[in-house]
């Protein structure tokens, strides 16, 4: 469990809608403890990709390895358990209930998933852990409110929180700032560093700029195909990545 | 924050109870009160043995509906199987009144395992139109068992006169009688659902009716949730069945029939779906209403659909979910 080994491999997966083939054919590892990004123009595949990454698609093409592990097909609740957790691009908590039950269930999924006879109140050390959660994320106090009725960026922050909840050893997150605010973007920024001190993590993002100063690698996908690889310098000096990402960001 | 000002603020919750989260923190004690005193204000004890078993169907019901958010159309085959279970126990085995019971759970979780095992692989429209064919399926099934359920004829002889509790007889001819004892499962049903609602799968539950996705990135198998939950209310629905054929000493085989599905879900949208009392406010509506109307008009089921419609665009909640809201904002 050493870092900088491989905790996540793709070996060649493609995923094809129908006739349309979003993704061709990606081959790349992770490596254990770093931060990687996935970048790309919009419609370039990155959420499909991430969504092969977390088993919430499975691949119509190629295999999927997880800490040495063939996980390809697995069901998605199955990746939850080895340790994958993942946050959506466009929020998904369980709007009606409280802040605090949203990451409490979420730890739950670890320890109870089937007792249909104790009471759940005698589970205090989940809720203490959703508490601590809460504190993590900045949401302590909104730990009453019910989810639906929390600001966009609280709910995004809520759901790196239920994302923790499952105590993941790679943490998955999709545009984890789209549509906050230059100050809330800035705050989650530094929460995703910290949190990448103790795990493996890896971002979707199209703003390349945002994660160039705290990533340790790069993925650039341009319509479905793997473009370029590296390190943040390595990927600034690429001239076909300035050509189709930045030449289209910049104008 | 520290951990000494998180439980101080958390006592602070505690202290501030308000008379709904009391009321939810001693539903099973209250409702178990008012269903003691309930036959003394009713005009016939028969009917609130009916309100009784069809508000416990509903009840098995709203599990699956209100709790999961899944909409069955095929309850009736869980009801049916076990009415059927319990009087073929008593009728071709000779089994004795609690043992057939059992035999009645039993049935209601068979059919739900069946049923469900197919179907809660589906979702919306397709999961209601799956469970309204399998429980055809179910229905011709028994239908065509003639030795065993009588087919069009009923499953008859379900003779039950006395019942021995402790070794003490009672006369369960007495409706009077009959009443307590179909009210002590009845109490029973509420005491196990009430811990499923507070146990950690209930939290499930919940978490799987608000988002399933979410549900599934955290770990949850939402499929096996849904088979769960959909056995669970079979044996609530089963109990129902069994009772109903004790109460009535006869099983016909409409019981099975899809109107008797769609009876849940009426009961159930008017008394309030996800609540806990709802479904018995609900069945006392329903048969309190048939029987007062059926007594001046053939076309009772005119005005019952009526009040029906009436409830459900004015009180979506339902009559019960209505009345515990008020006051909330
Ligand atoms: N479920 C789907 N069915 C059909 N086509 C899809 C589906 N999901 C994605 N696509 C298509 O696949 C392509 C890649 O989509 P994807 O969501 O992976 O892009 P993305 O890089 O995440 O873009 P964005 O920056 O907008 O999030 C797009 O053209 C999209 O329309
Ligand atoms: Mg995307």
């Amino acid at each position: 469990m050493s870092a900088g080994e491989i905790i996540l491999r793709t070996d060649g997966v493609g995923k094809s809608f129908g006739k349309f083939t979003a993704l061709k054919a990606v081959s790349a590892e992770f490596r254990r403890g770093a931060i990687t990004a996935i970048i790309g123009p919009n419609g370039a595949g990155k959420s499909t990709y991430f969504n092969l990454l977390c088993g919430a698609f499975r691949p119509s093409t190629g295999r999927v390895e997880f800490e040495g592990r063939d996980v390809t097909g697995l069901p998605q609740h199955r990746f939850a358990h080895m340790g994958v957790a993942k946050s959506f691009q466009i929020t998904n908590v369980f709007p009606q209930l409280s802040t605090h039950e949203n990451i409490r269930v979420a730890a739950q999924a670890r320890v109870a998933r089937f007792d249909i006879w104790r009471p759940r109140a005698r589970l205090t050390e989940l809720g203490d852990e959703a508490d601590a959660i809460l504190e993590r994320v900045g949401l302590w106090d909104r730990r009453e409110r019910v989810a639906g009725a929390l600001a966009h960026g609280e709910q995004r922050a809520l759901e790196i929180g239920m994302a923790l909840a499952s105590r993941p050893r790679l943490l998955l997150l999709d545009e984890p700032t789209a549509g906050m605010s230059p100050e809330e973007t800035r705050v989650m920024m530094e929460l995703i560093v910290k949190l990448a001190e103790e795990r493996t993590v890896i971002l979707v993002e199209h703003k390349m700029k945002l994660v160039m100063g705290i990533s340790d690698r790069l993925l650039v996908l341009h319509h479905g195909e793997l473009l370029a690889e590296g390190t943040p310098d390595d990927i600034r000096r690429n001239e076909t990545v300035k050509r189709v990402y930045l030449g289209q960001r910049e104008h | 924050m520290n951990q000494a000002s998180q439980a101080t603020l958390a006592r602070a919750r505690d202290a501030n109870l308000d008379w709904r989260e009391l009321a939810t923190r001693y539903r099973v004690l209250l409702v178990s009160a008012f269903l003691l005193a309930f036959p003394l204000v009713m005009p016939f004890t028969a009917l609130a043995i009916n309100i009784l078993i069809y508000g416990l169907y509903a009840l098995g019901f709203n599990l699956l509906f209100g709790y999961l958010g899944l909409l069955s159309f095929g309850h009736a085959a869980l009801l049916g199987a076990g009415a059927y279970f319990c009087g073929i126990a008593i009728v071709h085995f000779g089994m004795p009144w609690f043992a057939a019971i059992a035999i009645g759970v039993l049935g209601g979780v068979i059919t739900a395992a069946a049923i469900g095992a197919l179907a809660t692989r589906t979702r919306g429209i397709y999961f209601a139109m799956v469970t309204l064919a399998l429980s055809q399926c179910v229905y011709y099934l028994f239908y065509q068992a003639v030795d065993w359920t009588g087919g069009e004829n009923g499953l008859r002889g379900i003779n039950v006169r006395e019942i021995g509790i402790f070794g003490i007889s009672f006369d369960f001819i007495n409706p009077m009688t009959r009443y307590y004892v179909v009210a002590g499962f009845v109490i029973l049903a509420l005491i196990v659902l009430s811990r499923i609602l507070a146990s950690p799968f209930g939290a499930v539950i919940e978490a799987v009716r608000e988002n399933e996705e979410r549900a599934r990135a955290s770990g949850y198998n939402v499929t096996l949730v849904r088979l769960i939950t959909f056995i669970l209310s079979g044996a609530f629905c089963g109990l129902a069945g069994a009772l109903y054929a004790l109460q009535l000493s006869t099983v016909p085989i409409e019981i099975m029939h899809y109107e008797t599905s769609g009876l849940a879900v009426m009961m159930c949208l008017l008394g309030g779906m996800g609540t806990f009392f709802g479904p018995f406010v609900g069945a006392a509506v329903f048969l309190m209403l048939e029987n007062l109307v059926s007594l001046w008009t053939v076309h009772w089921q005119l005005i019952v659909g009526a009040v029906f419609m009436i409830c459900v665009l004015f009180f979506p909640r339902g009559i019960w979910g209505t009345l515990t809201m008020r006051g909330k904002s």
